[in-house]
């Protein structure tokens, strides 16, 4: 008895050690996170923005700026062009991947060279993107070695100008962000096709099932969790989308602001220090990503059960 | 019968196999093929580069590289402080993941639960949403324009703490950390010098990814630095973009994307046994 009790005294002595541990954590995001955020709701109700060299504000203005942002249809027009450009993205990637990490799981198939491949096409992600969007912008400029090889096989007669045609830039954008993403998709449902128990797999075969059948019947409704997961996780990944465009277009979204996204506005807005305006984008952008978050961890808890 | 059945399928595995390797191959090489072609550019000149693409590299690429580094851009210290910048954050991130990923496992205390639930909820907001805020706080506090707003935020990286909570629930188990419980040692000097190293495969992999993200982050950078030489790599290749890249010497415009893409993926290759398996282990929950 005696023993019991010191011995949970010791342990309560311990545990305020708790407390200090987390003390660096919880000091950095209350000042650098917390603080500024509060800050940028804060200033989502005041019009506050340089007009010339008049500074106008800050003065209570309610929801004006949302209104505005609505109204104006900057923020439906932008907002649709991030959709398009991460869907035409996100689709052949979540195809790609599924298709990779099927193959590279079967173990009929026996593929070698596993980790080449995997090696390979993690690659394009961790190549920093403003670099890989300043190479795009170069290879296919009208000069450049793109039109170059198209032209001399014959493909073209006269160089494309892939930088002032709507979809030929949202497809190099969207282009980028596939090969930039579909290796980490494959590894990680890769992960959720090897955590399926294998009996089922040898169950089927025996059954005659075609590799087909396993595919569609029993590995996809299986990997639902980890396809949802990757699905909104790409979607938050996706509303942030900034340096490719910004620097594939010199920050214009050009032709015409059809590649333009919400983070190039909000980070227009940051420069030209219209405070106000980008307060309230951000405001919308955290509501969206918040209850995109809120299904993950849904997802993510009930897939722990 | 049944013997043709088989010889079928084997046959099928055969076809399949086939197709498996020709999309890998096209894949890699959808991969690969821009930086062949940068690394061709890159050797070639001017002039060269103007008459048209040719698959075999040319001698310039030692001229290039040399106009580069005297050219009026500061490549070199670009690299330098992008170098600074993220070794200095994944260092900081490691270290204080662990310790709070550390302090919510090992400890039983009051709110516990509720902190932990809050920085899961909490882990994908993008920061870009408390950005104006930022901006406006450093600016006040006179940080504009230095690196504190650039690294010290990463001590508070939730995605980094939750893989070092996951890592300790599976390898650090309560037992353990009793064990380690030596006599007369502070809970911190337990931690620093008993919990650290047996952390060391979990704080490779964690530091690879803090630095990579840190070392392409062109967003924050964009906003906080000003002055011409604190300026880190993609910043430089922004501007290279924003200028009158017409009027250019090519070769030198390839050269600098090369600078900024060959020493990564030289890395990467180096270390790619321990990158490509610590992807999975990050996001999805085994």
């Amino acid at each position: 008895m005696e023993k019991t009790v010191q011995k949970s005294n010791n342990v309560n002595k311990h545990n305020r050690w708790g407390y200090v541990f987390l003390i660096p954590f919880v000091v950095v995001f209350v000042v650098f996170q917390l603080i500024p955020l509060i800050s940028t709701i804060y200033n989502s109700f005041f019009e506050n923005y340089k007009s010339g060299l008049k500074q106008v504000g800050p003065n209570f203005i309610g929801i004006q700026n949302y209104i505005t942002l609505f109204k104006s249809g900057d923020l439906p027009t932008y907002f649709k062009n991030t959709m398009i450009m991460w869907i035409l993205g996100f689709v052949p990637q979540i195809l790609v991947s599924l298709l990779l990490g099927a193959w590279f799981t079967d173990p009929s198939l026996r593929l070698k060279f596993q980790r080449f491949f995997k090696t390979v096409i993690y690659l394009p992600n961790l190549i920093m993107a403003s670099a890989f969007s300043m190479l795009f912008f170069t290879l296919f400029s009208d000069s450049g070695p793109i039109n170059s090889i198209l032209v001399s096989i014959g493909i073209f007669a006269k160089p494309y100008s892939f930088m002032s045609h709507i979809w030929s830039v949202r497809g190099l954008v969207a282009m980028m962000n596939f090969l930039m993403w579909f290796g980490n998709t494959t590894i990680l449902l890769m992960a959720g096709m090897m955590g399926i128990d294998q009996s089922l797999f040898e169950a089927a075969e025996v059954d005659g099932a075609t590799a087909t059948d396993i595919f569609f019947k029993i590995t996809l409704p299986l990997l639902r969790p980890i396809l949802i997961y990757v699905m909104i996780t790409s979607l938050i990944g996706g509303l942030q989308m900034f340096d490719v465009p910004q620097i594939l277009t010199n920050g214009k979204g050009d032709p015409m602001r059809s590649s333009m996204t919400l983070i190039m506005y909000l980070n227009k807005h940051l420069f030209s220090k219209n405070y106000g305006m980008a307060g309230a984008l951000s405001v919308i952008l955290l509501i969206i990503t918040g209850i995109l978050s809120m299904i993950v961890f849904k997802v993510s808890a009930t897939n722990e059960k | 019968m049944s013997e043709s059945k088989a010889n079928k399928q084997t046959n099928s595995v055969h076809a399949r196999r086939a197709i498996a390797y020709i999309v890998l191959i096209i894949l890699s090489f959808l991969c690969l093929v821009w930086f062949y072609v940068l690394f061709i550019n890159a050797t070639r000149s001017n002039n060269q580069l103007k008459s048209g693409f040719t698959p075999l590299p040319s001698k310039y690429l030692v001229q290039n590289m040399r106009n580069l580094f005297n050219g009026a851009t500061p490549v070199v210290q670009g690299m330098i402080n992008s170098l600074i910048i993220a070794a200095c954050s994944a260092v900081l991130c490691v270290y204080f993941s662990t310790m709070t990923a550390y302090g919510i496992h090992a400890y039983e205390f009051k709110g516990k639960k509720a902190i932990f639930t809050f920085i899961l909820a909490i882990m994908m907001i993008p920061t870009q949403v408390s950005a104006l805020g930022f901006i406006r706080l450093m600016n006040q506090m006179k940080l504009t324009d230095t690196y504190i707003p650039l690294i010290i935020p990463s001590i508070a990286a939730p995605v980094t703490f939750f893989y070092m909570k996951q890592y300790m629930e599976s390898n650090l188990p309560a037992s353990l950390i009793e064990a380690a419980r030596i006599d007369g040692a502070s809970e911190i000097t337990i931690f620093n010098s008993i919990i650290l190293p047996l952390m060391k495969p979990a704080i490779a992999v964690q530091a690879i990814f803090t630095f990579v993200a840190s070392w392409n982050n062109y967003f924050t950078p964009n906003l906080i630095i000003s002055s011409k030489m604190k300026k880190t790599l993609p910043i430089l290749l922004a501007e290279l973009r924003n200028s009158d890249w017409k009027t250019f010497d090519m070769g030198q415009v390839y050269a600098m994307i090369a600078f900024a893409i060959f020493p990564v993926i030289v890395v990467y290759l180096l270390l790619s046994k321990y990158i490509v398996g610590g992807v999975t282990a990050g996001g999805v929950k085994e």
